[in-house]
């Protein structure tokens, strides 16, 4: 799921850096409302966890494999802006240091899997957890549920931005639209497994600290009922 | 932090670790869902050789001259102590200022 470089244009790359900066900003700014001391070390946790969990890819077809982009996961663990930050270091981390991820793609990316993933994978999950009763015992599951449809999400970005700026106008986006939500389908199956058992583990043993439960003992910028 | 809260965020470092450095080893190598819809679809020729490609952990490792397990591991262990740095520093930096004392207003 990250853009190398070269495959969408400097215009469109420049505009999801600004973008990907601004949502920084808003992101800040949200967290500063909520991240209480006790909570940072939480959110310093999710950030190596994530780094660490996108290392693994699994097989998912004959020739192709994927790995969690855990953009629901942070959001539900730390909040959807945290999350934000959270995906955001990861990336940076990736293009930086790894080699994974283009440096001109990383506001693209910032976007596809930070917006779109985290923040918008969340808000998929605030509605579905509202309609399955906001119940504590289906935290880990509706999760799961809003992890799996996030990857398809992030996927629809890349295939916006190859519409807006591709760099190579004769293929059909339709086709590129097909087969990247068909194989991240596919992807985001190992993305609600994960993420299941991952938030199922820390609800199990530290409730109080799930932003996304009920049973979370901090304050929350949005309420989970409203 | 409290006793309860230092358990719970050592146990979450140790399966962190654990994850980047030995479940790492195991990682499918195969393109992801983007690389195999790049190449099916025709547009892999247009991605760039990225500008680090030289630096000592691109590609988790590759270039580290030790058995290719191990360059993995290492790889893993130091992302992992970045992003918990760099976890550490941003939110520790932008934490939801302390409230006021009781009945004061702010």
């Amino acid at each position: 799921m990250h853009i190398p470089d070269g495959v969408i244009g400097p215009g469109v790359s420049a505009a999801a850096g600004v973008a990907a900066a601004g949502g920084f900003g808003v992101a800040v700014s949200r967290s500063r409302r909520y991240l209480t001391d006790r909570l940072v070390p939480m959110a310093a946790l999710v950030t190596a966890f994530v780094f660490a969990a996108q290392m693994i890819n699994f097989p998912v077809l004959p020739g192709m494999s994927g790995h969690l982009l855990g953009g629901v996961l942070a959001a539900v663990l730390v909040g959807p802006w945290v999350g934000f930050l959270v995906i955001s270091i990861v990336l940076i981390i990736q293009a930086l240091l790894f080699a994974d991820g283009g440096l001109t793609a990383l506001g693209l990316n910032i976007i596809n899997m930070g917006l779109i993933g985290a923040v918008g994978g969340y808000a998929v999950y605030r509605i579905m957890f509202r309609l399955a009763g906001l119940r504590p015992g289906r935290v880990a599951a509706v999760a799961a549920v809003a992890a799996f449809i996030s990857v398809p999400m992030a996927a629809l970005g890349f295939v916006f931005e190859f519409a807006l700026g591709g760099t190579i106008e004769s293929l059909s986006v339709g086709a590129i639209l097909v087969a990247m939500v068909t194989t991240h389908v596919l992807i985001g199956i190992g993305e609600g497994v994960i993420t299941f058992f991952v938030i199922g583990a820390v609800m199990k043993s530290r409730p109080d600290l799930v932003y996304g439960s009920p049973t979370f003992s901090g304050n929350r910028t949005e309420e989970l009922a409203s | 932090m409290t006793r309860k809260g230092l358990a719970f965020f050592l146990a979450g470092l140790v399966a962190t670790v654990f994850v980047a450095v030995v479940v790492s080893q195991f990682a499918s190598s195969e393109p992801d869902g983007l690389e195999y819809v790049a190449e099916r679809e025709g547009f892999a020729g247009q991605v760039e050789d990225h500008g680090l490609t030289d630096a000592p952990l691109a590609d988790y490792g590759e270039n580290l001259s030790t058995g290719n397990g191990l360059s993995t591991g290492i790889a893993g262990l130091v992302g992992v102590v970045v992003a918990l740095a760099l976890g550490f520093g941003l939110f520790w930096m932008i934490r939801a200022p302390k409230a006021g004392p009781p009945g004061s207003s702010s």
